[in-house]
Parts: structure tokens; C-alpha cells; sequence
């Protein structure tokens, strides 16, 4: 059955079916219960789970992770809610020294089957902290695994897939695409959904690769369609650690190059990376060098100024002149 | 002196002073057996020889490092054997002698500290976590595992109860204050036992605390406690009433073990620089395993043939420590990729093949390289 779904619904619809399949999934954070969330993605699980699986926790953000660390090791599948990317930090030491090596340092006999749910970058007029893209933090971090979605199809199954991991899953969810809508066919069993960590074409092209993830792939999509001059395949990373690179250096092996766009800062983010590692991989094939297009070195600037710190399309295109300039 | 530093608290619970004799406390009696208390004696000793054998082994070079629990056994061998085999203990990383008591071998605690491994041992199979490094994180992994507790429905008389521990220094960490508020906020079944060793390595427990520690706990909405924690049977006792109350569904306790480091904060530290040898000879004094041996002796509960037989023991195991120490075996190059994750991942996955190629490229080129 297909139903018409936002992105926020969609991974509300996920939590549910997890929470239904498995008596051990609990979700935890800051006004998860009754409110559903800030942005209303636990709504109406307070309700038919009841207070000991929709935990409202104390506002102490290390204090969410420390105990949701506590819960898996008891056997539990905690699912985070951490309110705005600018708000992780205070869990920072809970989850880059405890949760992301808890498994290495017990010699794989301890598992840490917990997800943070982050919503994630800007674009909505938010006071500061409210509009960060945190990802690459999390993406260095060995241990972690690291999503985002783009779509409320993947909204649906990714979070699924996300809580029957048996690693921690950071979910990036972007939060100006909340209200996106799909149609998500809810019925197939999860076990046949693809795999979180692959990569997805979600425009075929041929003449040059635009790699976007989360909030981005919408901008790149705009792009590509806006574009009459080049064939621009869109691919959608979903996955930023471990990142698909066959899916990736198969697509740039078919076009030659390559535009990476982020809304996190430039240096030393995703793009950088990802260039490194598809220079080396597809070096004969490449007819430019990687260009990337991504949010500035600078603190997040107040909304005002967001626009112009965001890659919109206009930026975006850019970048694609930039490689057909070589 | 500071009030926070004084030992003369009049709310300290002590059941054996330091002449080794029985302090009558109306909410604590003592219900052991002579065994039991020949008992710990044995585990006294056994584990300060550990300690002892392990600083030596770090002198020799067989280690990289030791956090030694001089003058803490008693703290740690009391509120150890205070907890039943279904209860749970978060660790920090000096708790050799709470280790001891949930069956963690010598050999494990050594493997940690010689570099062959970042944990050691299986933490369900001891119902003792792993280490804890990182100052006062533990006290929210206990809280969290506590609040499963509860969802299992495993709170009652005979339910299960979870024990956390960690030092004065820790108190000042907001995880441990987060944990605090955690675990009283949702009632859950942990037992939070500081170690006040009145050092954290340089900085005296007036760098950290305005007030005696166990009274914080009342901010939180908790009860909280002081015990002399030289003392093993108060320790026992407390802990065993603290768990107790935990497991019947009253919630959180505050214990603060009022003890001494008497060696250095670890191998690598010197304490000379910051500290006076008057109070370390203060603390010899209340020495945890001197009291308990005169309380046995002059109460004719152990003779002399009892304590040779621990002697004997002890110089055994001692050699077996050191043993076990030297004979443990190095990981394998490969073994760093094995555990950081539970299913593949493909980075890793590459790196491990790169790099198992290039060890390989080695093969039959002798071991300087060759290249």
C-alpha cells in the first residue's frame, strides 16, 4: 500500500513499525513524549507506547547518550532524539570515547545497537545553533556509522535499518526538507529494502557527476533539471560512512567528473575526502579535477546571511562551469 | 583544615575502628559468619599483593602503566562482596579489588595495562563492565543500564541492582551530576559509591568540593552517606543496605568511601611534588588490612597457622602474577581491524586488505623490512 508521506512522517512511520517489531526499541530525548518532538517526528508514539519506551529525559543532552549507552548495554535499542545539530555538543564525550568504541575495546563481545536521530543544517531562519551540518565530526569518528536521508522513501527504511544495526547509526535528518512528500509504499518487509549504506542515482546523466547528500540532493536535482547545456547525473550519497564508492566511481568512470556540494564548511569536510579517495580510484578518467561546492569556514552566519552561505543552484552550476572550464 | 577534609565528620559510618575493634551501629549490625570474615581478609591481601606486583611489573617495564589501589581495599573488597552474582558494577579504572570479587583474573586487569587489549573481559559473563578512563562517564552508562533494570521488571526484593564507581575527582564531571539527576529522576536501582581518596592526582579534595561529598546527593533528592571506607565491614554493610534499597524499588544511594591513595595517582605520577609525607603516615594509620587483622587476632577468630596459610597464598600468587603478566601474548597486526564494527564496513574493509597486502609484502625479505 502506497501512501503519500513527508519526510518527518515517513520517519515517524519507520520508528513505529521498528517499535512495534521489537518490544526492546525505545526512543529517548528532550520532549519526545507528549509534544512528539519539536519537530513532531515521535508524535503519538508517547501515546501507544506508553512512558517507559518514549522516554522524556531530563535536558542534558551527555545524559541521553550516557544512559541510552547504559540501556543498549542491558539489551536495549535506544533511538535519540537530539533537538538541533547545534545541541549534540554537550554529548559530544559520550559519543566519540564511549559509544563509538565500546564494541573495539570489548573485543566484539559488547554491541551498541543505538541511533541519534540529528536534524541538520540550515535554511530555515533559525537563531544560531539551530542551522549546523555537524556530519563530518562523526564521519572521522571510527566506529560510528553515519546516514542522512534525502526523501521520505528513505526516511521510511533507512531509520528502520538504522535501529537493527548492532553499530550506533548517527541519522542525519534535514530538517528545511521536513516537509517534503512521497509516495512510500509501507508494506515489504524491511529484509527486502536495499542497504542504507548504498549510494542511489537519483538522476541519470552523462556528462558530469554532482554527488549531493541530505538537504543538497534536492538543490542538485533543481540543478541538473535547470542545466540545458550538460547531462548532470545526480547521485545521492545516503551513506556518509562508509561512503559507496563503487556506486560513485562507477558513475564518475561514465561521466569524468565530478561536483561535490555540502552545506558544512569546505575544508577538511565530506567533499575533501570523498575527492581525495575518487581522485585516486578513477584518476584516469577524470577530465577536471573534484570541484566542491560547500558552506563557508565560518561560524554559521545569522539567517539574514544564509542564503548566501548555503550552495543554492545558482552555485551549484557553478561548480558543474568550473570542471567544464578544464 | 577545610571542613570537607576532615576525617573527624561526625556522620561517618564506621563499624572497625583502626585498633581493629566493633563499633555497634543500630541500621547496620554485622551479620558475618567467621569464614565470611576470614574471607576477607584473604581477599584483603590477595588483591593489595596484585597491586604490589603490578607497580613492580610497570618498574620492570612489563607494563605501561598502573593505577595502584593502595589503601583503597577496603572500600573496594567491602561494597564488591556486598553485591549478588545478578547485579551489575560500572568501573572506573583503579578497581582492581572490586574486580577481584566478580571473578575479573588478575590476568585480565594486567592485559589492559600492558597494551594487549583496551578491555580484557567479558563484561555479562562478571557483571562487571569494562574500565572506564574518561572521568565519571561510567556513572551514566550504570543509570542507563539501572533504568533497563526497571523496564525488565527486574526490581523487587529479589531483583537485580547496579553499582557504580568512581572518585572525589569525578564528582566535580557534569556526567556524574547528569547521572546523579538521571538516575533520581526516574528512581532508578543504582548505587553511586565515590571513592573519596582526597587526591585527584595533584588537586586536593578542596579543589573540587565545596561541600562533603556524600551531602550532595540530597540536592538530587537522594540519600547519601559517608562511611570510613578503611573500614570493610562498613563498607560491606552500607553497600549491601544501598543495593538492597535500590533493588526494592527505592532508588539511588550516594556512598561516599572515605579513604586514602596511599601511592601515586599512577605509575607515571609523583607525589612528592604536591603532597606531605605527614599525611600519608596519618593514613598508615587506619590502615584497611592492619585493623582487620587485629580484630581476627584478638578476637582468636583466625590463628596463626590462618594467617601463614594467606602469606603463603599470597607469595603464590604473586607469582603467578608476574607469570601471567610476561606470558601474556601480543594481538596480531590484523587484530586492529577486527572489532571496530559489528557488520562490514567497507573503508575498513579496503584498509585491512591494503594493509594485510603490505605486511605480506614483507614475506621472505627477513625482519628489517627489505626493501
Amino acid at each position: 500500500m502506497s501512501t503519500k508521506l513527508t519526510i518527518g512522517k515517513a520517519i515517524n512511520a519507520g520508528l513505529r513499525r521498528s517499535m512495534e517489531a521489537d518490544p526492546k526499541v525505545l526512543i529517548m530525548g528532550e520532549d519526545v513524549g507528549k509534544l512528539g518532538g519539536v519537530f513532531r517526528v515521535t508524535d503519538g508514539l508517547y501515546k501507544d507506547f506508553g512512558a517507559d519506551r518514549v522516554i522524556d529525559t531530563p535536558l542534558a543532552e551527555s545524559g541521553i547518550i550516557g544512559t541510552a549507552i547504559g540501556m543498549a548495554l542491558r539489551g536495549y535499542r535506544p533511538v535519540c532524539e537530539i533537538q538541533f545539530d547545534g545541541f549534540f555538543f554537550p554529548a559530544a564525550n559520550q559519543t566519540f570515547t564511549q559509544l563509538a568504541k565500546m564494541r573495539a575495546r570489548s573485543g566484539g563481545t559488547l554491541k551498541m545497537p543505538v541511533v541519534l536521530r540529528i536534524p541538520y543544517g540550515g535554511g530555515i531562519g533559525a537563531v544560531e545553533h539551530h542551522s549546523e551540518s555537524p556530519e563530518a565530526y562523526f564521519a572521522h569518528t571510527p566506529g560510528l556509522r553515519v546516514v542522512t536521508v534525502a526523501n521520505a522513501v528513505d526516511a521510511y527504511w533507512m531509520i528502520q535499518q538504522a535501529i537493527t544495526s548492532d553499530d550506533p547509526v548517527i541519522f542525519f535528518e534535514p530538517k528545511r526538507r521536513y516537509y517534503e512528500k512521497a509516495d512510500v509504499d509501507t508494506e515489504p518487509p524491511l529484509a527486502s529494502a536495499y542497504r542504507m549504506d548504498g549510494a542511489r542515482v537519483a538522476r541519470p546523466g552523462a556528462d558530469i557527476t554532482l554527488l549531493a547528500y541530505g538537504p543538497m540532493v534536492k538543490t542538485a536535482i533543481q540543478a541538473a533539471e535547470a542545466d540545458t547545456e550538460h547531462d548532470i547525473e545526480v547521485v545521492d550519497l545516503r551513506s556518509l560512512s562508509p561512503v559507496d564508492y563503487a556506486t560513485l566511481n562507477a558513475s564518475v568512470r561514465r561521466t569524468g567528473r565530478l561536483v561535490i556540494t555540502h552545506e558544512a564548511p569546505l575544508s577538511s569536510g565530506l567533499g575533501a575526502e570523498i575527492a581525495a579517495r575518487v581522485t585516486q580510484d578513477c584518476f584516469y578518467h577524470l577530465e577536471a579535477p573534484v570541484i566542491r561546492v560547500a558552506g563557508f569556514d565560518t561560524p554559521y552566519p545569522p539567517s539574514r546571511l544564509e542564503e548566501h552561505y548555503l550552495p543554492d543552484l545558482d552555485r551549484v552550476l557553478d561548480g558543474v562551469d568550473r570542471s567544464f572550464a578544464f | 583544615m577545610p571542613e570537607n577534609t576532615s576525617h573527624e565528620e561526625p556522620d561517618l559510618i564506621q563499624l572497625l575502628t583502626p585498633e581493629g575493634e566493633l563499633v555497634e551501629h543500630p541500621d547496620y549490625p554485622i551479620d558475618l559468619t567467621p569464614e565470611e570474615i576470614r574471607g576477607l581478609y584473604r581477599d584483603l591481601v590477595l588483591v593489595r599483593r596484585i597491586d604490589t606486583e603490578a607497580v613492580a611489573l610497570q618498574r620492570q617495564g612489563e607494563l605501561g602503566l598502573w593505577a595502584s589501589l593502595l589503601g583503597q581495599e577496603a572500600a573496594q573488597v567491602g561494597s564488591g562482596r556486598a553485591l549478588r552474582p545478578g547485579d551489575m558494577a560500572f568501573p572506573s579504572y583503579r578497581d582492581h579489588g572490586v574486580a577481584w570479587c566478580r571473578g575479573v583474573s588478575h590476568k585480565s586487569l594486567l592485559g589492559l595495562y600492558r597494551g594487549v587489549t583496551n578491555g580484557g573481559w567479558d563484561p555479562a559473563e562478571h557483571g562487571f563492565h569494562l574500565y572506564t578512563i574518561v572521568i565519571g562517564s561510567q556513572a551514566l552508562h550504570a543509570t542507563g543500564y539501572a533504568m533497563g533494570v526497571q523496564r525488565d521488571g527486574a526490581v523487587g526484593e529479589d531483583g537485580e541492582a547496579v553499582i557504580t564507581y568512581f572518585g572525589d575527582g569525578a564528582t566535580s564531571q557534569g556526567d556524574t551530576n547528569e547521572a546523579f539527576n538521571f538516575a533520581a529522576v526516574n528512581n532508578a536501582p543504582v548505587v553511586f559509591f565515590c571513592q573519596n581518596n582526597q587526591w585527584a592526582i595533584s588537586e586536593p579534595l578542596e579543589r573540587q568540593s565545596r561541600v562533603p561529598i556524600y551531602r550532595r546527593a540530597a540536592g538530587f533528592g537522594f540519600p547519601g552517606v559517608r562511611i570510613d571506607g578503611n573500614d570493610v565491614f562498613a563498607s560491606l554493610a552500607v553497600t549491601r543496605k544501598a543495593l538492597q534499597s535500590a533493588r526494592e524499588g527505592q532508588g539511588p544511594t550516594l556512598i561516599e568511601a572515605f579513604t586514602y591513595r596511599m601511592g601515586a595517582h599512577t605509575t607515571n605520577d609523583d607525589p612528592t611534588r604536591y603532597r606531605m609525607s605527614a599525611e600519608l603516615e596519618e593514613w598508615r594509620l587506619k590502615d584497611p588490612i592492619s585493623r582487620l587483622w587485629a580484630y581476627l587476632a584478638n578476637t582468636g577468630l583466625a590463628d596463626d597457622a590462618f594467617f601463614a596459610s594467606i602469606e603463603a597464598e599470597s607469595e603464590e600468587l604473586a607469582e603467578q602474577v608476574r607469570r601471567d603478566c610476561r606470558s601474556l601474548p601480543d594481538p596480531r597486526p590484523l587484530d586492529i581491524f577486527t572489532h571496530t564494527y559489528a557488520e562490514p564496513h567497507s573503508h575498513l574493509d579496503r584498509q585491512r586488505s591494503e594493509f594485510a597486502d603490505y605486511l605480506a609484502s614483507f614475506e621472505g625479505a627477513g625482519t628489517e623490512g627489505g626493501r
